[in-house]
């Protein structure tokens, strides 16, 4: 008998290719996302070097970072030149090597960790990587999903493999009910607050517990996308009836005997009773209130209801001099009520809360209220279909009867790589997931928090709890 | 890409925890279809003030760190995306070496495709290294990866570790894919075994 396994274990083993005694192992990749902002030096290599792509049919591209998200897309007009050379040079890739592609005015349009999941290539128990770390969305389908940099692109471009050494296990079990207004982004949040933007380095993290159980897939995703801001290298929740679920009849999941078939399979991948994980963390869903970010690194977490920490209760002289810049540059002052802080903007999408679940949530808030005077408030769905279904169920109309703008699918203000950008010293409720300083436009001030919560900022006009709104 | 085998240079300070890598390159930059010139986008908003002027203490604006190719910085550097652009920007300003108690994940394996050695010292040599850094043009730092040894200004040495295999291909500027084309029957193998016990990951037509 084999000693018991964890879920990472077993995807690990099963995609092996070769592994030298040192431990070098080179590991097969089931499922290759690509998108126009870290592919075309890569494509570029290939071509340079006669090569070919080993299996178009597993690799999936598509223009999501620097998309324009206004209507007159349609008709292919960029405010950025460079943008445009970059999402056409893509669109001639996927065509002369011939993978699977969704131009930007295609319906399932999308950002691509919201793509793969919604056109069923995102199955369990696969190895999928993509040039952008946020690629850990697709744990939450108990595959091993993981971001890698542009050499590493035109590696699995070239030999759907990828030289890797195995992480360690690292398990976080949250059990318990979430209370009222908390969500799958308070989970994690609240998550890399505990450990730390590094305490993840060198480990693949798996959810578990009751209250990772009780989330739609659509949480899980949030959750195991987040997974990269706690620095691991990727997150993980064993697949279940809600998994398989979701999966069934999406266009690329396997059909009829052969979904069977894999649904066998992918019944044998929920890691063994008495797995060895490295480090164990746990949580308590109850002790998980509204989180919101304060500062310049996801870590910089607390509670609506706290205040800006003082940088004099810091001993260690480099977090405190981390601290102070992070002050000052969010325009914060020690002790400050976090939830009496004016915004200017708002932000609902991106690859962590850009799907059809977050975008009811926010609309729950928005419904019958207005923007409060002088913010601008932008809801970007994450991708076409997620657009064509919340128009379906009239929530469009919700956000632009509040106020709000209605876009067309991209990562659009995430990052900001597009015309979607805060002005200096601009402060927006955010529901994405880096708070990095110029991350959202220069000097741009991020406050990271779920979906329900930036629409309560919206209406507020300032940082708020929900639960005092809804 | 290029061999790293001894590296002396001058040493610049970044004493600066979590360094993110929209700090070491902004989005603005990323919208090229070329790995080169990047310099002109590294540490864009570290080193000057919003309104354009050099920070007169950042490293890249001080003459005696010109010509720096080691850069030693604080827990986790580069932590964020996977952008290349962050190690490409580096390298085309010239940086070779960066020294550091921590990297994450993504950043460091790209330092490794690009000729650029990430090392990971305990925080008090890392401390030391940074004092001797501050020193500016005397700092000259000699790292030998064949020796895993770095010389500091003052002659004192420090060992560090690194992975045999990232090593083996750094001193001989070894391409990956050609590394791994070599394992073409091991792939071709894999691939029909796969093809038996996951029939489905095979039979997807193309969209």
């Amino acid at each position: 008998m084999t000693a018991p396994r964890t879920l990472y274990d077993k995807i690990w083993d099963s995609h092996l290719v070769d592994i030298d005694s040192e431990g070098n192992g080179l590991l097969y990749i089931d499922l290759h996302l690509v998108h126009e902002v870290t592919s075309p030096q890569a494509f570029a290599g290939l071509k340079a070097a006669g090569r070919r792509v080993r299996r178009p049919d597993r690799t999936v591209a598509v223009p999501d970072h620097n998309v324009p998200t206004t209507p007159d897309r349609a008709q292919f007009v960029f405010e950025d030149e460079e943008a445009r050379i970059q999402v056409e040079t893509l669109d001639r890739n996927a065509r002369e090597f011939g993978v699977n592609y969704y131009p930007m005015n295609d319906i399932n349009q999308g950002i691509v960790h919201i793509v793969g999941p919604e056109q069923g290539y995102t199955q369990p128990g696969m190895t999928i990587v993509c040039g952008d770390s946020h690629t850990s969305t697709h744990g939450a389908f108990g595959s091993l999903a993981f971001g890698i940099g542009t050499s590493e692109v035109e590696h699995v471009l070239a030999t759907q493999t990828l030289p890797q050494r195995k992480a360690k296990n690292m398990k976080i079990n949250i059990d318990g009910q979430l209370g009222p207004g908390v969500t799958a982004k308070d989970i994690i949040l609240a998550i890399i607050g505990r450990i730390g933007t590094a305490g993840g380095t060198g480990y693949v993290m798996e959810y578990t517990g009751s209250a990772i159980r009780a989330l739609s897939m659509e949480g899980r995703m949030t959750v195991c996308n987040m997974s990269i801001e706690a620095g691991a290298r990727a997150g993980l929740i064993a697949p279940d009836e809600k998994t398989f679920e979701y999966v069934k009849g999406k266009p690329h999941a396997p059909k009829g005997a052969a979904f069977e078939q894999a649904l066998a399979w992918w019944k044998t991948l929920p890691s063994d009773d008495g797995a060895h994980y490295d480090t164990v963390i746990e949580l308590k869903a109850e002790d998980i209130a509204p989180h919101i970010t304060w500062g310049t690194s996801p870590q910089d977490v607390a509670p609506i209801t706290g205040v800006v920490p003082n940088p004099a209760d810091v001993k260690d002289e480099q977090k405190r001099a981390a601290l102070e810049r992070a002050l000052n540059y969010m325009g914060l002052k020690a002790g400050e009520k976090l939830d009496t802080v004016p915004i200017q903007r708002v932000f609902i999408g991106s690859c962590t809360n850009g799907r059809i679940e977050d975008l009811r949530a926010a609309a729950a808030v928005a419904k019958g209220r207005k923007v409060a005077a002088g913010v601008q408030a932008m809801v970007v769905p994450g991708s076409g279909l997620v657009k064509h279904q919340a128009e379906e169920e009239g929530l469009d109309k919700i956000f632009l009867a509040a106020g709000f703008e209605w876009r067309e699918p991209g990562c659009s203000m995430c990052l900001a790589m597009n015309a979607d950008k805060l002005k200096p010293e601009e402060r927006c409720a955010s529901t994405s997931n880096r708070n990095f300083e110029g991350r959202q436009g220069a000097r741009g001030r991020t406050h990271l928090m779920s979906p329900a919560m930036a629409a309560a900022a919206a209406i507020a006009g300032k940082l708020a709890d929900v639960r005092k709104i809804a | 890409m290029d061999k790293f085998t001894t590296l002396t240079a001058v040493a610049a300070p970044l004493p600066m925890i979590n360094v993110d890598t929209d700090m070491i390159i902004p989005k603005q930059f990323l919208k090229t279809v070329e790995r080169t010139g990047l310099a002109k986008g590294l540490f864009f908003e570290l080193r000057q003030t919003p309104d354009g002027k050099p920070v007169a203490d950042f490293f890249m604006n001080q003459a005696q760190y010109k010509g720096a190719q080691i850069l030693v910085a604080g827990d986790n550097f580069g932590c964020g995306s996977s952008r290349e652009h962050a190690p490409w920007a580096l390298l085309d300003y010239g940086i070779r070496c960066v020294i550091a108690p921590s990297f994450a994940d993504i950043f460091y394996n790209n330092c490794f495709q690009n000729g650029i050695l990430p090392i990971k010292l305990p925080q008090a040599d890392v401390d030391k290294l940074m004092d001797d850094a501050k020193r500016g043009q005397n700092a000259r730092v000699t790292v030998d990866l064949a020796k895993q040894e770095i010389t500091g200004p003052d002659g004192g040495v420090i060992k560090f570790e690194i992975d045999a295999h990232k090593k083996h291909c750094l001193l001989n500027g070894l391409d990956n894919i050609g590394l791994t084309l070599e394992k073409k029957s091991k792939i071709d193998a894999f691939e029909s075994k796969q093809h038996g016990t996951q029939p489905w990951l095979y039979a997807q037509a193309g969209r």
